[in-house]
């Protein structure tokens, strides 16, 4: 495992593990964390061997957000702070680099996921969480807004109704209830989430790659999309695909009724 | 210039040009930009080519200028600098010219894109000029030719604050025509070249030059200027082929006469 004290990372069987690890104040954002996660994620876009990214968090709690010991210093100063200079200089690369890379990230929310800390599990493509786990919109808490996409995902993923109430209160919602509302894909007891995940990880990793990062770039761009748009993308995504040599091996293991050996090319 | 930076590719009547300095990210240099005017002249008057596309690299169109030519600059060297009629042979190229673009076309390279006639590029293009941040000013048409494809309001923030644009809001402000995914750029714009070339170069030829009349001249010039290339044609065999094949429902063959 390559020591980054705060950032974690190991390459095993295709997956790239990250695991956010500053669990003394349960793996919060510092510009620290945020250098070394934006190096993890280089590696992640550069490595080809690399073919599935696994997120999680060391110790009880999976992401608590922003670091608030960080921000004491501007307040106590009397200045007026200027925070989107954080979000657009960390926050908005991270989330856009994550859901643009054209391979899964599986998010494994091992405890407490709280204001930018939930933003990063949502920015995952299939979330699994601890039972013991909790999502909490918590900006609202600290007269804030909710960012790193926190304001998008969530409408989007469980509704409106759903989205504002999580965001005007600042409740702590639960991993069971997450599930229930579409927010998340599985609720793991929390013994079994590591093991699952890494099995599903591995999993994603001997899948067509090409085609799961088309399958992210069309998912994502049906949010914005008309349905005349997402046809036209849809058909230049399976134009791609239907070149790439997993198509080949699929159709050939398919018609050989045996199982593809798909290299994500 | 004993190297090739311009890499040159045929197919049927479409001639792809490939600027080629991986190294210094595509800029185009004078002795560049002169091969690529020279392959332009030579696809302008080889009968064989229709249209032709210029494109960069997956990652970089063209980066802009060469910064160490133009540090030696001086007033008088910039005076008798070569370079403007480089570009103005660019700008009498007579063959639709159409620019596929993926990644950065900043500089010299967002203009080489303007004074082409059609842009298709890649959802991770980016245009912009920052020329400003260098204490210089766009020098190949850039304000020029940015003010007239996007408008007041994006032409003068893009040339003020030197920051780029990606390609939602490039086409949105139409200076793209069509975004498409990266790995499909240059087969569209080649797909598109493909179906111009085959089109009477004659008729080409003074569509160009009518559209191209719309930005030097007022609207009245302009028109009398469309109507004179209107009538050269109805001289030409390949108008008459033209309707012919049309009523007949069949393809037309072109011949350039």
């Amino acid at each position: 495992m390559e020591n980054m004290s705060t950032v974690l990372t190991d390459i095993k069987a295709g997956v790239l593990s990250i695991t956010l690890n500053r669990p003394e104040c349960l793996n919060s954002f510092n510009e620290e964390l945020h250098q070394q996660l934006s190096k993890a994620m280089g590696i992640a876009e550069q490595d080809e061997s690399v073919r599935s990214v696994l997120l999680t968090g060391a110790g009880r709690g999976f992401c608590s957000g922003q670091d608030l010991n960080d921000r004491n210093a501007i307040i106590s100063d009397g200045l007026v702070p200027d925070l989107g200079q954080s979000v657009e200089r960390y926050y908005n690369p991270l989330i856009r680099r994550m859901t643009s890379l054209p391979k899964p990230i599986i998010c494994a929310v091992n405890g407490v996921a709280a204001g930018a800390g939930v933003s990063l599990a949502l920015a995952c493509d299939i979330v699994i969480a601890s039972r013991t786990a909790s999502f909490i919109q918590a900006f609202c808490r600290i007269g804030l807004t909710p960012d790193s996409g926190g304001s998008w995902f969530l409408p989007h993923k469980i509704g409106h109704a759903r989205a504002m109430g999580m965001a005007l209160l600042g409740d702590k919602i639960s991993a069971d209830q997450a599930q229930e509302w579409g927010m998340i894909w599985q609720v793991a007891e929390p013994d079994e989430l590591e093991e699952k995940t890494q099995k599903l990880a591995q999993h994603l990793a001997a899948q067509p790659t090409v085609a799961l990062g088309c399958i992210k770039q069309a998912t994502y761009a049906a949010a914005a999309n008309t349905l005349e748009q997402q046809l036209d993308l849809e058909r230049d995504l399976q134009r791609l695909c239907g070149r790439s040599e997993d198509f080949r091996e699929g159709v050939n293991a398919f018609i050989e009724k045996r199982h593809p050996a798909f290299k994500g090319k | 210039m004993n190297q090739e930076w311009i890499l040159c590719h045929q197919q049927k009547r479409v001639r792809t040009l490939t600027l080629n300095r991986p190294e210094v990210r595509n800029a185009l240099s004078n002795d560049c930009l002169e091969q690529l005017v020279q392959q332009l002249e030579q696809a302008d008057v080889d009968n064989g080519t229709g249209a032709v596309v210029i494109t960069g690299s997956s990652r970089c169109f063209a980066a802009g200028a060469d910064l160490k030519e133009l540090q030696q600059q001086t007033v008088a060297t910039a005076m008798t600098d070569r370079r403007p009629q480089l570009w103005q042979r660019l700008n009498n190229i007579s063959k639709p010219l159409i620019a596929a673009v993926n990644g950065y076309a900043l500089g010299a390279g967002c203009e080489l894109v303007l004074a082409c006639d059609l842009v298709i590029c890649g959802e991770s293009a980016r245009f912009g000029l920052p020329e400003i941040t260098l204490g210089l000013i766009p020098g190949a048409g850039g304000t020029q030719r940015l003010i007239r494809s996007v408008g007041k309001a994006l032409a003068y923030q893009m040339v003020l604050t030197g920051e780029a644009i990606n390609a939602q809001s490039a086409q949105q402000a139409g200076l793209v025509s069509e975004v498409c995914i990266d790995e499909l750029t240059l087969e569209r714009a080649e797909q598109i070249a493909q179906r111009i070339s085959k089109f009477s170069p004659l008729a080409l030829r003074a569509a160009k030059a009518a559209l191209k009349t719309s930005q030097e001249t007022g609207l009245s010039q302009g028109l009398l200027a469309e109507r004179q290339q209107f009538v050269a044609l109805a001289g030409t065999a390949d108008r008459q082929e033209g309707i012919t094949a049309f009523l007949e429902k069949r393809k037309p063959i072109f011949k350039g006469f």
